[in-house]
């Protein structure tokens, strides 16, 4: 994973602004990630987290500026960009009708996956028990569930991960182990934009701070 | 930039449309499978109104000849609209038609899939059920044979016309969604329900009906074209 970090890489966020119902939510908002780099978004309830992050995923329009991946425009070029992207939302995006494995070989066939990735060992890695992997989702709790929304993670190539409060539902093993996937893959080069409220340890990352709303 | 995709090229696997198109109908296939109870709803639908005819009006052979064309059509329009909400509902409510959009494949060559998928559950059945119904309204064997090339050609218009309808609804809030659904696809659903009926009736009185399904083949060909991109396109308003 060398190439993640080559200088190219980068997000740029131009004065951005989104608006509701006549209502700023947030107004000229740039930051730029570099490689390596992990952005942490904080605000109060309400303060457009999550909105900010459907905007960087071109899934929201902002009312106002742009999203630049590579120097280039990320809505001119949405499959270049989506390919390095890897987002996690609010819902898990996970079907209860499908087990793990069926619900991870369609991360494989729909994105960029990494070489040589096995979906059993990354169900075994995510701290999926063995056994649990032909079950229907829908036996699974929500901590598992979740688990296999971040195993998503692990199947792609992403440079880029944005993720919407990582740690719902996860108990203090699985919070320590998303800590630990997301300093690898800083130190590996990749970017990681997340909100949270709970208070992360990143070690000596290059860690971002964000916040939004007054 | 040449650079960094050729270096992403040597460490990781791209995407490959084609293996992503039979991932997803696969996918809904097995989808649908596992909820096989629903898979029954249009196909029960459809028998119910048509049998219920002959009991409604008069058993005649030949007013039930007269009247079957135009009653096995709008029945199976009537069937197909109820089954059309199944195509993007569970995965606008579970966050998977977030990464659906989220995926470097083009996302009209993913629609198209999906109502693929949903032609092949919903209107395939619809198709092999209505000559058995077109028996017992008594219809000629001739009539029979153009029922099943309207049906061919016809019940795919509907999946791909009704996916533009459920991806501009499918973000509303439960409610005003079926309503406006209805109401934005059964006038698009006209068109095929005219000609459909029309070459069916045609045939049973011994008249040509090459016309009626060459319009019937290019709304056909003109809706795999534009449907997918106007879903397509219509999916990433219901999400913004």
């Amino acid at each position: 994973m060398n190439d993640k970090t080559n200088g190219h890489v980068r997000l740029e966020v131009d004065r951005l602004e989104l608006t509701r119902n006549d209502r700023v939510i947030f107004t000229d908002l740039s930051f730029t990630l570099e490689a390596g780099q992990i952005l942490q978004v904080e605000g109060h309830n309400g303060a457009g987290k999550t909105s900010l992050l459907r905007i960087l995923c071109g899934l929201t329009m902002p009312s106002e500026g742009v999203v630049r991946w590579c120097g280039e425009n990320m809505r001119d070029d949405r499959d270049r960009y989506y390919a390095d992207l890897c987002y996690v939302g609010h819902y898990p995006g996970v079907k209860e009708e499908l087990t793990p494995l069926e619900n991870l070989a369609m991360v494989k066939s729909l994105g960029r996956i990494r070489e040589g990735v096995d979906i059993e060992e990354v169900l075994e890695r995510i701290g999926l028990p063995f056994g649990h992997e032909d079950q229907l989702c829908s036996r699974l709790s929500a901590g598992q569930r979740r688990r296999i929304a971040l195993a998503r993670l692990l199947v792609t190539d992403a440079r880029l991960w944005i993720l919407d409060e990582p740690f719902t539902a996860l108990d203090i093993a699985g919070r320590r182990m998303v800590e630990e996937m997301l300093m690898s893959h800083a130190k590996a080069g990749g970017m990681v934009i997340l909100t949270t409220h709970h208070a992360v340890e990143l070690g000596d990352c290059n860690v971002k701070m964000l916040h939004l709303g007054a | 930039m040449n650079d960094v995709t050729n270096i992403a090229k040597t460490t990781a696997i791209e995407p490959s449309l084609g293996r992503a198109f039979m991932a997803m109908l696969g996918r809904d296939l097995t989808l649908a499978y596992r909820h096989r109870a629903q898979l029954a709803n249009p196909l029960v639908f459809f028998t119910i109104v048509v049998s219920l005819f002959p009991l409604g009006l008069n058993p005649d052979p030949d007013l039930l000849r007269t009247i079957a064309p135009g009653v096995i059509w709008v029945a199976a329009l009537l069937a197909a609209m109820l089954s059309l909400d199944s195509i993007f509902r569970s995965d606008f409510d579970d966050g998977t038609l977030e990464q659906i959009l989220l995926s470097p494949h083009p996302l009209s060559l993913l629609v198209l899939a999906k109502t693929l998928a949903h032609w092949l559950i919903t209107g395939l059945p619809l198709l092999l059920l209505a000559p058995v119904l077109g028996g017992l309204l008594d219809m000629s064997g001739e009539a029979l044979g153009v029922l099943m090339i309207t049906g061919a050609l016809g019940t795919p218009i509907l999946s791909l016309i009704g996916s533009i309808g459920v991806a501009l609804t499918v973000g509303l809030r439960s409610g005003g969604g079926g309503v406006l659904l209805s109401l934005l696809v059964l006038p698009l659903y006209i068109p095929v329900l005219i000609f459909a009926a029309n070459a069916v009736g045609n045939a049973a009185g011994g008249f040509e009906v090459t016309g009626q399904l060459a319009i019937l083949g290019s709304l056909l060909a003109l809706s795999v074209g534009l449907a997918p991109l106007a879903a397509a396109a219509a999916l990433r308003i219901s999400l913004n």
